[in-house]
């Protein structure tokens, strides 16, 4: 039944926030080393799905969920703390979110909570991980300057070195661009796109032409549902479903 | 009447009315620091009264209220602080929540001779801690809790929340969360609360009538379990109490209390404009 | 691993608890007050407590009818508000509306200045200089009087009342002066007849505030109001507070004996008054907010 590749499965999942049903019915599956791409228009429930994956969405107080989402087989909320669970799946956010301490310290702060004071593993994981986000050659000389210094590109670079200091499996990216210039935007890109030999990704984005750039394979969600999944190639040249072409074509969102 | 005209009248009266609320104080600080100057030296800070308080120093007084306000904090600050916390990161909006600030609001508004009363009941009685260090730094602690929780809660709500979902995001347990990533940012308004607290308890005198205060003391406190005299309650008893005392000596008296006071307000002020210039987020 | 878990859940319990103490201290200050007053009510009836026209502590019977001590508290009090509450009200109008941003700084500094000095010291400037000026301008034996109180006490509601009527106006939103102005009128009508009624509820709550401290100010009402506890029948007569009546005859009461009591049930009035005023701020504020 399980799909042998599937990093996550996801069965029979609804969200509900109150009595505002945000997700219904999801069945999916997310293979190891794709670039999953979500798109669908605002309140598709598209940032739902991607805070499910990682409970953040128990932070919202009024949400419930229901199903079961399992990664490598494990289902999500029963067979894992949610410490672990967070740092192996990491999450990267519409906004570079760095937090108001050195860049040093924020690469560090989630192997910190783990309670690793070693300043050898912390400088051989500072290094490791912003030469994986190529940011290294950039602020290897100031990494004790606040991260607030650095330009919004950068920023959002951080953020990812930040989650790949703690050697998760799956990347999560909730819009990551949508603050950045083109520019910023072609070097986010280009790292998925080698991110995704060492990991499992999934990026959620309002961009439609940004996940046929770099998805693998491509789900159109709309209103809480998915209308539709396939590769991505197929689904840009062949949507199976009327509302996925109008959406891709632009003709709403 | 032209609007215009009317306007004018209106704003000249409102002006007025500023002033006299601001004027007055003023003219306050001016009268005792005018008056009370000359009664400050080495010898008035640091020296025990003599001949029945009439001539020699404060310093059993001003030692006292250092006492009692440092005591106050350590009991204070850490409850308050831990309150503050409950109240934006743990609690949602339930009945208990709203209970809790229910009940701050009308700890902040009970009488300050009230606190006095309980910690007499409680304190000094009950828990037989006699008139002492111990009982008037609990009341007085009790009495600043409002203070401390309120302005600790203002600067945790002030860290963004988007803070809090970054380290859990990361891994973070709630608790380290609050710990790494949202106290120390709220570190600078805390601070402030707890500055505002000390000044409060430091210019208290009902609370501590009946709990620590002493008329005169020969010899200094020494330990929690003793009596003190304390600069609000010696300037209460020098005025009102004790005839024949220099008017000098009592401007002065309040001269130093206000200073106390006053400079703890300002330091508060201080690091809280201070703290708002430099956050960046 | 496990020891840290051990260790937040012992933290976050006692982070719970320490939120629940206000409320225990709240009961608990209630309690105890009743535990101590409560005794006076086995030899003396509520109704004579309250309505008893004289105070006789230690006289032989002693007389425990607090009336006198209401009355100058009411008078007292009336009076600061009479004062303290136009002028507050002004003074909040002009640094929210009226003052350059600049001075508004300045304005609100000095205003939590005059929060922040000592009862004893505003009570020690009232008697030594306001007394003798109110003794000499009404040509009468004593300048310790209930105006002398009320003066004094309307600078001590003053900070509460212009800093939450400051924060109710301010938080006018912008789009009904904007309105106003568009309409045609001027600041001032601006100012008066929209922000003003907009912000009332607000305002109550800080006038409310501002009559909650003045009812339970304690030292600087003692040293000004020349303690007599009698029933006034005019501003220029001295006057005693239920507060300046705990304060000042705690230390001579025998503990347990029904004088000690009766200061307790004083305590239990005043905890009462001041728990009703500051709940129903509390709602205006609240619906001032939404």
């Amino acid at each position: 039944m399980v799909d042998p590749a599937a990093k996550f499965s996801i069965r029979a999942f609804h969200v509900h926030y109150g009595q505002f049903s945000a997700l219904r019915d999801l069945n999916l599956e997310i293979l190891a080393n794709e670039i999953f791409t979500v798109i669908g228009p605002a309140n598709s429930g598209k940032t739902t799905f991607l805070h499910s994956l990682n409970r953040l969405i128990d932070l919202v107080p009024v949400s419930r969920c229901r199903g079961e989402i399992s990664l490598d087989g494990i289902d999500i909320r029963r067979g894992l703390e949610i410490e672990v669970l967070r740092r192996k799946v990491g999450i990267v956010f519409a906004l570079p979110l760095p937090l108001p301490i050195s860049i040093f310290e924020n690469v560090v702060y989630g192997l910190r909570m783990q309670g690793i004071r070693d300043p050898r593993r912390l400088n051989e994981a500072v290094e490791r991980s912003l030469r994986e986000s190529y940011l290294w050659e950039e602020v290897k000389d100031r990494l004790r300057t606040p991260a607030m210094n650095l330009s919004g590109g950068q920023q959002q670079r951080l953020c990812m070195a930040r989650i790949l200091a703690g050697q998760p499996d799956v990347l999560l990216f909730d819009e990551p661009t949508s603050g950045l210039d083109p520019i910023s935007t072609a070097r986010i890109e280009e790292t998925l796109l080698i991110l995704k030999k060492k990991y499992t990704i999934v990026l959620v984005t309002n961009n439609v032409a940004q996940a046929a750039r770099v998805g693998d394979r491509t789900a159109f969600f709309l209103m809480g549902d998915m209308i539709e999944v396939s590769d991505t190639g197929k689904m840009f040249t062949t949507p199976a479903d009327q509302r996925t072409s109008d959406y891709i074509t632009g003709k709403f969102g | 009447m032209k609007p215009r005209l009317a306007q004018k009248i209106a704003f000249a009266f409102l002006l007025l009315a500023t002033l006299l609320v601001v004027l007055p104080v003023l003219v306050i600080l001016l009268i005792i620091v005018a008056k009370g100057a000359s009664a400050i030296s080495w010898d008035f800070l640091f020296s025990m009264p003599r001949d029945g308080m009439t001539a020699g120093g404060i310093f059993p007084a001003i030692l006292g209220t250092l006492y009692l306000v440092i005591g106050a904090i350590i009991f204070a600050v850490p409850l308050g602080v831990m309150a503050a916390v409950y109240l934006v990161e743990y609690s949602s909006d339930n009945w208990l929540s709203r209970l809790v600030k229910l009940s701050i609001v009308n700890l902040a508004g009970v009488p300050s001779v009230v606190y006095g009363l309980f910690g007499l009941g409680i304190f000094v009685t009950f828990f037989r801690f006699g008139a002492s260090i111990l009982s008037g730094s609990l009341t007085l602690g009790i009495m600043i809790l409002p203070v401390i929780i309120t302005s600790s809660r203002e600067a945790l709500e002030s860290v963004p929340r988007h803070f809090r979902t970054v380290s859990l995001s990361l891994g973070a347990s709630r608790w380290q969360t609050i710990r790494h990533s949202v106290l120390p940012h709220a570190l600078p308004g805390i601070l402030t609360g707890m500055i505002l607290g000390l000044g409060r308890a430091a210019g208290e005198t009902a609370p501590i009538l009946f709990t620590v205060a002493a008329f005169y003391l020969p010899r200094l406190p020494q330990s929690v379990f003793d009596q003190t005299m304390a600069l609000p309650y010696h300037l209460y008893v020098i005025s009102t109490q004790v005839p024949g005392i220099a008017e000098n000596v009592r401007y002065g008296t309040a001269l130093v209390l206000l200073s106390l006071v006053l400079l703890l307000n300002l330091a508060a002020i201080l690091i809280r404009s201070r703290f708002r210039r430099k956050k960046k987020w | 691993m496990r020891v840290r878990k051990l260790k937040e859940w012992l933290i976050e319990k006692s982070i719970l608890l320490s939120g629940i103490f206000s409320v225990v201290f709240v009961v608990l200050i209630f309690l105890f007050l009743l535990r101590e007053g409560l005794s006076l009510f086995r030899g003396e009836s509520v109704i004579d407590f309250i309505f008893g026209k004289s105070w006789y502590p230690i006289s032989d019977p002693p007389r425990f009818g607090i009336l006198p001590l209401i009355l100058g508290s009411l008078l007292v009090t009336l009076g600061a508000a009479a004062i303290s509450v136009p002028i507050g009200i002004a003074a909040a109008l002009y640094i929210a509306e009226v003052a350059p941003l600049r001075l508004r700084e300045a304005l609100k500094a000095g205003i939590e200045l005059l929060a922040a000095i000592p009862s004893v010291v505003i009570g020690f400037i009232g008697l030594i200089t306001l007394g003798p000026w109110i003794k000499n301008l009404f040509n009468i034996p004593t300048g310790l009087t209930a105006l002398t109180g009320s003066v004094t006490l309307a600078f001590m509601a003053m900070p509460t009342i212009v800093s939450i009527a400051e924060d109710a106006i301010t938080a006018v939103p912008r789009q009904y002066r904007e309105a106003a102005i568009a309409m045609g009128a001027t600041k001032w009508q601006t100012t008066w007849r929209i922000v003003a009624r907009a912000a009332r509820p607000g305002m109550l709550a800080a006038v409310m505030l501002g009559i909650g401290r003045v009812i339970g100010e304690t030292m600087a009402v003692m040293m000004v109001t020349g303690n007599a506890a009698i029933i006034p029948t005019s501003f220029l007569q001295p006057v005693r507070t239920l507060t300046a009546t705990i304060a000042a005859e705690m230390g001579e009461s025998v503990q347990g004996g029904p004088h000690y009591a009766a200061l307790f049930a004083i305590g239990i009035v005043l905890f009462v008054i001041t728990f009703l005023i500051n709940g129903v701020a509390d709602l205006y504020l609240h619906r001032s907010r939404r």
